[in-house]
């Protein structure tokens, strides 16, 4: 796909995002400090293993958390108002009319007692004040859009009669019903098998490329990243550690965690080098586990995991997200960030 | 269904066996000759099915009335006390419980839990004693017992109905509040509901189609195995509030060994429990498209 | 499934072995169940030493002194021959209590051991246990009781004995599931792969980790037994006269409600209270013992339904 540039303001600006839960184990930070933009047409990949923070950093958006549980802080401009300090009327006007979701599992992402037709319909007259004839008109035309066979019977289809597959694109059609300016896909694709999955990228990135809408994409899945994203951001332990363009995070990796996921990516292409790398085609992990959000440690987030730890400061101070120095004869692109005190030379020779 | 139709008409055989036993009185051997009770018990057995498959249950042994009236004579007051009671318990249950789940540790939520604990633990033939004292007796706005038919006075028929209602649905509510608590909670939680919430619907729609709607598919079921367990007749509360119903005909042909007007009893409790079922099976059908016929 | 949901994070997952001190200690901070406790702790006191603490003898007649208001000399007043209620009613709690212990008792020997050999043996066994207990289950349970006391004659030990048969398909359930639930856990293959016999499986491994669920259910079922007694001996099918019984002084207390309300409202009372206490006691067991369980209450709805209807 062409990368459409940077043209003017961000759809969202997120500035030091922090999400706090109460667990029943005590007070978990889970989001720490987290900042990115999306622009108009430009995919953001956030990437992250599970407990990394990535899907409660866009429920935190909308208010979708628990609130008796949650305490968000920070500040997120989305069509000029700050998402943050709005009230919940408010937010749901934002909800599916300025950003629209879909979530990982289609098989419990839809309500399996209500048809289609009428879970599409009831999310189109949430935002306009139109008719149900008129409703379930626009409704087949979108489930004809993402590519439902006989759309217009699809409507009185129940969920359960629909493939997995089916389903996401109704998700995606019930997400995009209201042309909101931001789509934001929770492991949209990791519940389906891989040739769907493909077809769902594809249909993804078509309708964005139509209709100018922001995507943040979030998944642990580095495969889905290089096919769709312009840029990514990394987060580990509820701090993003790594963010710039795909190109740069994937060939000039800066952080350890980033180097470390990439050789946990399968690869079949390359013979591997990379320390911590396996033979091609076999998937490597990261020693260890992610930290636990209740008990983080004082220094960087990874560096309990760290096969590195070139740098005495890793330990106690929280390295800050600086740009990276990119060697010379590198692409300008967007600036390339990294929170590590590893030089860069200590973590040359990622997947390049 | 077939399996189940068959096991529950089993009882009517075991009941008869294990009553059969008592009826060495002198008195009653003219008696058994009489109902065929010299023969042996699978004759006996068919016979008896034959006959109730045409709608004859035998004789009383106490009033000479055939069963088969004697029953029907109590339907319409256990019919009306059942039916009330589950709609009392079904008033009290959903607000509450569904309250209580979304509030879940909070005051209401640890209120509701007591109150319904409460309900559940309170005897019923007390409560009952308790409200005939204080609203027949004390404040004397309602009869202390009796049933009138509906046919004959609307107005004293509901009147008579309110307290042994009342009694009944209190405790019939608090079991199903708690039901409707662990359902709600567990709804909530759904998935579906998030997208549903995600989509920019008001909390009300979400509640009322997304959270309510599935929470309450379970309690069709639990609300008719309740109704099944009024409709066989809540024999204390009959007494207490002097309530012709078929849980006393039950314990009146129990105490007197009338048995071909208990073993009608729990034939017509058989097959409460199986149209109950049935329904409940139809309805969970049409409100779960998940389900289907085949 | 990013962050640790509060409630998916406190929990181990699978079958870990039930903690019983540190059970205990969650228990003993809960004050619903310390109070539960306490008040339990009053009957099974007014159970065993009745009599002594009794202000005066339990079958005192004194016809001068009948029907007497609450009052100094008579704290819950005085029956229709004169008797002190409130020391009935201390006497009644060994009858409730006892009646209460022997038939749960019953139905949890009997319960769990076919509810053990149901889950642990399956196919044919289980069928044929299973469809027996359902059979006993679909009668509506104070009804199944009257039926056998119809049969046994009435009185305290049959009661106990009618109950005990009443509540015996829902620990053959609650065990059966319990099982089930353990049978294919690693640990009980690899006794069985080493050769273990199966009553030392079933004693040693199944046991154990299907006792919380029974012991929830034990205290609900001795709320619920205690309960049954009331109303069986109310419609004076349970104890018999003079013992003072719960249900017993409820229902000689109704035909003179009008004129000395304190004869129905104290024994009741005594019902009421005792029963909460068994069920909010078991309701604070399951939250310890139990918490995977805490859907299972949807099943026990109707049991619980059942033994109340």
């Amino acid at each position: 796909m062409t990368y459409p540039g940077r043209r003017g303001a961000p759809v969202i600006d997120v500035a030091d995002l922090r999400v706090r839960l109460r667990t029943r184990r005590g007070s978990a930070q889970v989001v720490n400090g987290l900042s990115y933009q999306v622009h108009p047409g430009e995919t953001v990949a956030v990437v992250g293993e599970s407990g990394s923070g990535k899907s409660v950093s866009v429920l935190a958006l909308l208010g979708l958390l628990p609130e008796r549980i949650s305490q968000v802080e920070g500040c997120a401009t989305f069509d000029g108002q700050d998402l943050l300090s709005l009230d919940e009327e408010a937010l749901r006007r934002v909800r599916g009319a300025g950003i629209g979701m879909v979530f990982q599992d289609p098989m419990t992402s839809l309500n399996p007692v209500l048809t289609v037709g009428r879970q599409l319909v009831e999310g189109i007259r949430a935002h306009a004040r139109i008719g149900v004839p008129a409703a379930r008109t626009r409704a087949a035309d979108l489930l004809g859009e993402v590519g439902l066979p006989d759309a217009r019977r699809a409507l009185d289809r129940y969920p359960h009669e629909l493939s997995g597959g089916m389903r996401q694109r109704v998700m995606i059609a019930i997400a995009l019903s209201s042309e909101p300016a931001l789509l934001v896909a929770d492991e949209a694709t990791t519940a389906l098998d891989v040739t769907v999955q493909a077809q769902i990228l594809e249909l993804v990135s078509r309708l964005q490329a139509d209709r100018g809408t922001g995507v943040i994409w979030i998944t642990h899945d580095l495969g889905v990243v290089a096919g769709i994203a312009d840029r990514v951001l990394v987060m580990y332990g509820g701090r993003c550690i790594e963010d710039g363009d795909v190109d740069d995070v994937f060939y000039r990796p800066a952080h350890p965690y980033t180097r470390g996921l990439l050789g946990a990516l399968p690869r079949t292409d390359e013979p591997d080098d990379k320390p911590g790398g396996g033979t091609p085609g076999e998937l490597v992990t990261i020693p260890g586990t992610p930290p636990s959000p209740t008990d983080l440690p004082p220094g960087c987030v990874f560096w309990p995991r760290c096969p590195v730890r070139a740098d005495p400061r890793c330990e106690t101070e929280v390295p800050p997200l600086v740009p990276v120095h990119e060697p010379a004869g590198t692409p300008a692109g967007v600036q390339h960030h990294a929170a590590t005190f590893c030089p860069p030379d200590a973590v040359q020779g990622g997947a390049s | 269904m077939l399996v189940f139709l068959l096991v529950h008409l089993v009882p009517g055989d075991p009941v008869r066996l294990a009553l059969g036993t008592r009826f060495d009185q002198e008195t009653y051997e003219a008696l058994r000759e009489r109902a065929g009770l010299d023969l042996p018990l699978p004759v006996q057995y068919l016979a008896w099915v034959t006959s109730a498959l045409t709608g004859d249950l035998g004789v009383s042994f106490r009033s000479g009335d055939p069963v088969t009236s004697l029953i029907l004579e109590r339907l319409p007051a256990t019919l009306s006390l059942a039916t009330t009671s589950i709609l009392v318990a079904l008033a009290v249950s959903i607000p509450l419980g569904t309250l209580s789940a979304l509030r879940p540790r909070s005051v209401i939520d640890h209120l509701a839990t007591l109150v319904s604990q409460a309900g559940i633990s309170v005897p019923d033939f007390w409560m009952g004693i308790l409200l005939i004292l204080l609203f027949a007796g004390t404040f004397g706005l309602l009869p202390a017992g009796g049933y009138v038919p509906l046919s004959q006075d609307p107005l004293a028929w509901a009147s008579h109905l309110v307290l042994p209602s009342v009694t009944v649905g209190v405790v019939s509510g608090s079991i199903l509040t708690r039901f409707v608590r662990s359902s709600v909670l567990e709804a909530i939680g759904q998935d579906h509901v998030r997208t549903a919430r995600s989509k920019g619907l008001g909390a009300r729609t979400v509640l009322r189609w997304h959270v309510l709607r599935n929470a309450l598919l379970p309690l069709v079921t639990v609300t008719g195995v309740q109704l099944a367990y009024l409709l066989s007749g809540v024999v204390v509360v009959e007494i207490v509030f002097a309530w012709p119903g078929l849980g006393q005909l039950a314990l009146q042909s129990v105490q007197s060994r009338d048995y071909p007007v208990l073993q009608g009893a729990v034939l017509l409790f058989a097959v409460v429990f199986l149209v109950i079922n049935l329904i409940v099976d139809l309805l969970y059908a049409r409100l779960d498209p998940r389900i289907s016929y085949r | 499934m990013t962050a640790p949901t509060p409630e998916a994070g406190a929990l181990p997952a699978g079958t870990a072995r039930p903690r019983w001190r540190e059970s205990l200690a969650l228990l003993l901070r809960n004050p619903i169940a310390v109070f539960a406790g306490a008040i339990l702790g009053l009957v099974v006191t007014a159970a065993l030493f009745g009599e002594a603490l009794a202000p005066s003898g339990f079958n005192e007649v004194d016809i001068a002194a009948r029907l007497q208001p609450p009052s100094g000399k008579h704290l819950f007043g005085t029956d229709e021959l004169g008797r002190d209620v409130l020391s009935r009613v201390l006497l009644g709690a060994a009858v409730s209590l006892q009646v209460g212990l022997v038939a749960v008792g019953i139905s949890l020997a009997v319960g769990t051991t076919v509810g053990l050999l149901a889950g642990y043996y399956g196919r044919r066994l289980d069928d044929v246990l299973m469809r027996l207990m359902d059979v006993l289950f679909a009668f509506p349970a104070i009804l199944m009781a009257i039926a056998v006391l119809a049969i046994l004659g009435p009185g305290t030990t049959n009661a106990m004995v009618a109950i005990g048969i009443v509540y015996t398909p829902i620990f053959a359930r609650v065990t059966r599931a319990a099982v089930l639930g353990v049978r294919e856990e690693v640990f009980v293959r690899a006794s069985r792969s080493v050769g273990a016999s199966d009553l030392r499986l079933l004693v040693r491994h199944v046991l154990p980790n299907a006792a919380p669920p029974i012991i929830v259910q034990t205290s609900v079922s001795l709320a619920f037994a205690v309960l049954s007694e009331a109303a069986l001996s109310f419609i004076g099918l349970g104890t018999q006269p003079p013992d003072p019984s719960w249900g017993r002084m409820l229902s000689e207390g109704r035909g003179f409600i009008e004129l000395a309300w304190w004869m129905a409202f104290f024994p009741g009372l005594a019902i009421f209270v005792t029963v909460l206490s068994f069920n909010l006691l078991g309701d604070a067991l399951r939250d310890v013992l139990d918490p995977r369980q805490r859907t299972a209450m949807s099943s026990t709805a109707t049991g619980e339904g059942g033994a109340r209807a």
